[in-house]
């Protein structure tokens, strides 16, 4: 499988975040908080992590939650994961 | 459903809910919360506390009572009694003993289940078993939970979460196998997801780790157990899960595609999560609303700590 790119992880994450919590699109951006700009809690981010899982075949263990504070740490993550 | 074996059912519920009522408003003084705050993360509204004179076994004698007295059956015909619960004064003796005493179940066999939330969905499997096999002719199933001296007033985690209560059934002996069989699971890698320890005991939990592995393996096993019993999802009369947390409910329910015509128990938002009695209280409420009806078919899916989970179809008394 080919690595996704930062850009269309940053795409697809935002039909996650429209699918999941009807985030609006041009609201995601790099440096939005999930929870300080976005309103994501802590239960609808699981669900938006299960759904990226799926999404790209790639695992994001709840330690590695903790760390996802912004859209772009979950780009980078997911980016980096799906190597 | 068991060839060979007689069949077995639910024949009577009954539940015991605390007198004393406690709403967001005061539970979110001390966390640094609100109403809003719970109601959004938990759909709980508010949720009954135990007083000093409702002990566990207090609770389960009451509901185990009111579920022989629905059911017809005289105390004395009763074989077994199960008693699902965490939240003993100890860890001996079970309560079971005490509430068949004080019931009058004065020959039965007692034992207590300890499946954490699941606890009552077990027990239920173990009493329909032991009624077709002929070890028992009747058996009281009862999920109670004292759990509130148990949690945190000051974890903003937990502090809104739970509940005390307690809910029970008395399963016996029918033409018409009315208890479908159990699918159960478990998953000991997550134990360390809900725990009660120390001195004084302390519940724990890791919610978000829950509410993962709940979402994502709830619906299958809820459509194995429906398999089971030979009905599609979508043909239940009602889906009484664990009343865990609303949002869990309702994600379960979308992922298992339910039509409106299928009753979903939310008796959490007026009882909170009251672990292994949830799933008893939440089937009685519906039964007395009248949103169930004698000889309908209703899920039932307890889960919780351990992990453990366990389901099944029953045909309402």
């Amino acid at each position: 499988m080919t690595a996704p790119d930062p850009a269309s992880v940053l795409t697809g994450l935002a039909d996650v975040l429209q699918e999941v919590a009807g985030t609006p699109a041009d609201k995601v951006v790099r440096e939005a908080g999930f929870e300080a700009d976005l309103d994501i809690d802590s239960l609808t981010m699981v669900e938006v992590v299960v759904a990226c899982e799926e999404k790209w075949g790639v695992r994001i263990p709840d330690a590695a939650l903790e760390g996802l504070r912004t859209v772009g740490d979950a780009v980078d993550y997911i980016a980096g994961a799906a190597k | 459903m068991s060839a060979g074996l007689r069949g077995a059912a639910v024949l009577g519920l009954g539940a015991h809910r605390p007198a004393l009522r406690v709403d967001n408003h005061e539970i979110s003084r001390r966390t640094d919360s609100s109403d809003e705050w719970i109601r959004d993360r938990s759909g709980i509204v508010t949720r009954g506390v135990a007083g000093d004179d409702e002990s566990t076994v207090d609770m389960a004698t009451s509901a185990g009572a009111k579920a022989l007295a629905a059911s017809g059956v005289p105390a004395d015909a009763v074989g077994l009694v199960l008693l699902a619960t965490c939240s003993m004064p100890g860890p001996l003796p079970g309560g079971s003993p005490e509430v068949a005493s004080r019931l009058g179940a004065r020959s039965a066999g007692a034992s207590d289940i300890g499946a954490g939330c699941a606890g009552f969905t077990y027990a239920l499997s173990m009493a329909a078993d032991a009624v077709r096999c002929g070890t028992a002719e009747h058996v009281l199933v009862i999920g109670s939970e004292k759990l509130l001296p148990m949690v945190d007033p000051d974890d903003r985690s937990t502090a809104f979460l739970f509940g005390d209560g307690a809910g029970a059934a008395v399963v016996g002996p029918a033409e018409v196998d009315g208890i479908g069989r159990v699918v159960w699971a478990s998953d000991g890698d997550q134990h360390e997801s809900l725990t009660i320890h120390g001195s004084p005991r302390r519940l724990a939990m890791n919610g978000r780790a829950i509410y993962r592995w709940a979402t994502t393996s709830l619906p299958d096993l809820a459509r194995r157990a429906c398999a089971q019993a030979g009905i599609e999802p979508a043909e239940l009369a009602a889906f009484v899960p664990h009343q865990a947390n609303l949002r869990i409910t309702e994600s379960v329910v979308k992922s298992l595609g339910l039509p409106d015509s299928v009753v979903v128990a939310r008796d959490v938002v007026d009882s909170g999560n009251t672990s292994a009695a949830s799933v008893p209280l939440a089937l009685t409420r519906l039964h007395e609303q009248g949103q169930v009806r004698t000889g309908d078919q209703v899920l039932l899916l307890g889960f919780g700590a351990g992990l453990t989970a366990a389901g099944q179809v029953v045909r309402c008394p």
